[in-house]
């Protein structure tokens, strides 16, 4: 009996507070825009019984989706997020890998002290975050005023508002999920084995490639979605650092949304950002599945 | 064997002045005179005073904390819940889709769990303000909870429980005797982080934010949209410092903490 309450309160909560919602915009996403409020139709009319369900039903239709596949504007969206998530995800591999590694191969005693320098940032908040650098990547900001005083440029470099912007913000924001993986995997290897691989002759650069990757592979492969997948549908991002130009399919929702206020549309939006989301999603879970099974 | 090597010298300083210099800078710009952000004009902490003495930002900034300790205590106790089900609760049927709802909204985008919740507050005509924000922050959250929950409920011995069955505890005794303690703190880290994310939201509250429910992130946001701001960037300070020393306190507590067990169980060990 105790036991039953305690399943199902959780349950009901997020039955109604996570998965409803997500049928709701199912089902908005199907649905026509409307002059009314809410500003969309057709409206379930239970007072009519069976004849209007049915009447509902035959009102929703995939409208909005063929919409979105007219106008190439979402399809160049949803593109250029999976093209600037993929590239950041690679350059935070890049930067975050001799990080990860430094901090594995330092003296056990500043391991912890490392470790929680990489933690803070996390629990700083994101939005600041991603705000430090509109100070510094601004055309009179810190940069560009140190790269002139300098004598490097003497134009100020165009960097806010540009995709490189995005990238150095998504790198900055999200390098502790590929920071920490990494060093955890990194941190476990048995160092023996490159000096063995050494004492085989193999060059320190080969042995790194050799047998450092590939034992940390299943960092980097965390670390790479974990980064991956929030980016793809980041807003904040985006919006403070990318200009007009910079497509992101989490931006274009919220547009879709507060300022079109087309409601069907910005369902579709996400119904298919959701669809493009599953697939990372899935290839993460079987990778964390395979990491598990050769851990026991 | 630890070598000495430049190359990992040089990646830990660069990689850690990256990860640094940006609040360092906003820090300093925060105590700069001038109103133009990029100029420095000498010290000063005149943008504080003006921070002070702006309601909005106070208003935002109460109902942030509200949001976040209403939030935050509801989700540890739904998730601590759900961890008991996930770890401990056998099965039942619906379980997979159970398990399916807790880790999905780890990976759902912020814009779609916000425009699904704001969707559903408006179809079951529900007014938007400070409990819509809650309810959406303690449905996000008590998933993370969840997670960090279960990870020690799983490494935690039950013959304790079953133990304290056995000795005649009903269940809830059972649990508030002996598990809940054990499991306090991940509870604890647990609340810890439900508070720092409902603090930190933007996009969630943004959506089912209604009028009167202005949270930090929001006036925040609306407020560098156009630019720099040199009242923004005392606040970030100011939440930077909060951070900061709760961070470092907590892992000072917590290893001071560990440092204690180890020492009592070397005793308990040697007294038996």
């Amino acid at each position: 009996m105790r036991r039953a309450v305690l399943i199902v309160i959780p349950y009901l909560w997020l039955l109604a507070l996570f998965l409803i919602p997500f049928v709701i915009v199912l089902k908005i996403s199907l649905s026509d825009v409307a002059l009314a409020r809410p500003p969309y139709m057709p409206q379930l009319d239970l007072s009519e019984g069976w004849a209007g369900i049915r009447d509902f039903f035959a009102a929703l239709d995939f409208e909005n989706f063929v919409f979105l596949t007219t106008d190439d504007l979402y399809f160049k969206a949803y593109l250029s997020s999976l093209r600037i998530a993929v590239t950041a995800t690679l350059i935070t591999l890049v930067v975050g890998y001799p990080i990860a590694y430094g901090m594995a191969r330092a003296a056990p005693e500043w391991r912890p002290t490392l470790l929680m320098l990489v933690i803070l940032p996390f629990w700083t908040s994101f939005l600041i975050r991603v705000y430090s650098w509109m100070g510094i990547l601004s055309n009179e900001g810190v940069l560009n005023q140190f790269l002139i005083g300098l004598g490097v440029i003497g134009e100020p470099l165009q960097i806010l508002n540009t995709n490189t912007a995005v990238y150095i913000g998504i790198v900055y924001t999200y390098l502790p999920f590929m920071i920490l993986p990494i060093y955890a995997a990194l941190e476990k290897m048995d160092e023996s084995l490159l000096e063995a691989a050494e004492d085989l002759g193999a060059s320190r650069l080969s042995a790194f490639w050799l047998v450092t990757v590939p034992l940390s592979r299943s960092g980097i492969v965390a670390g790479c979605f974990l980064v991956l997948i929030p980016s793809i549908g980041e807003f904040v991002i985006p919006s403070l650092l990318g200009g007009s130009d910079t497509l992101m399919i989490g931006k274009v929702l919220w547009e879709e949304f507060f300022s079109n206020r087309d409601w069907p549309v910005a369902s579709a939006v996400a119904v298919i950002l959701l669809l493009i989301l599953i697939i990372p999603i899935v290839l993460f879970q079987r990778s964390e599945d395979k990491a598990r099974e050769a851990g026991k | 064997m630890t070598r000495f090597s430049w190359f990992n010298v040089t990646s830990l300083t660069l990689g850690f002045a990256f990860l640094y210099l940006p609040m360092v800078i906003l820090v300093i710009y925060s105590f700069n005179a001038s109103q133009l952000v990029t100029v420095w004009a000498g010290f000063s902490t005149r943008w504080y005073g003006e921070l002070f003495r702006n309601e909005e930002f106070l208003d935002a900034a109460w109902v942030t904390v509200q949001v976040a300790f209403y939030s935050s205590t509801i989700a540890t106790v739904l998730g601590t819940m759900a961890a008991h089900v996930m770890v401990r609760g056998g099965r039942f049927r619906g379980r997979t889709l159970f398990s399916g709802m807790i880790y999905a909204p780890l990976v759902m985008p912020e814009v779609i769990t916000g425009l699904s919740l704001l969707l559903l507050f408006i179809g079951i005509g529900m007014d938007r303000g400070v409990v819509t924000v809650v309810l959406a922050h303690t449905t996000f959250s008590m998933c993370y909870v969840s997670v960090v929950v279960s990870s020690r409920l799983v490494a935690f011995d039950r013959s304790l429980e079953e133990a304290a069955l056995d000795l005649g505890a009903s269940p809830f005794d059972a649990f508030r005797l002996v598990t809940l303690p054990i499991i306090a703190p991940a509870v604890i880290s647990g609340w810890l982080l439900a508070f720092t994310l409902s603090l930190d939201d933007l996009v969630i509250a943004s959506f089912t934010t209604g009028p009167g429910a202005t949270t930090l992130p929001i006036k925040i946001f609306s407020a560098v949209r156009l630019g720099v701001s040199p009242e923004i960037n005392a606040l970030s300070t100011l939440l930077i410092g909060i951070v900061t020393v709760g961070v470092v306190t907590t892992s000072l507590v917590t290893k001071r903490a560990a440092v204690q067990r180890a020492r009592e169980e070397q005793a308990a060990q040697r007294a038996t």
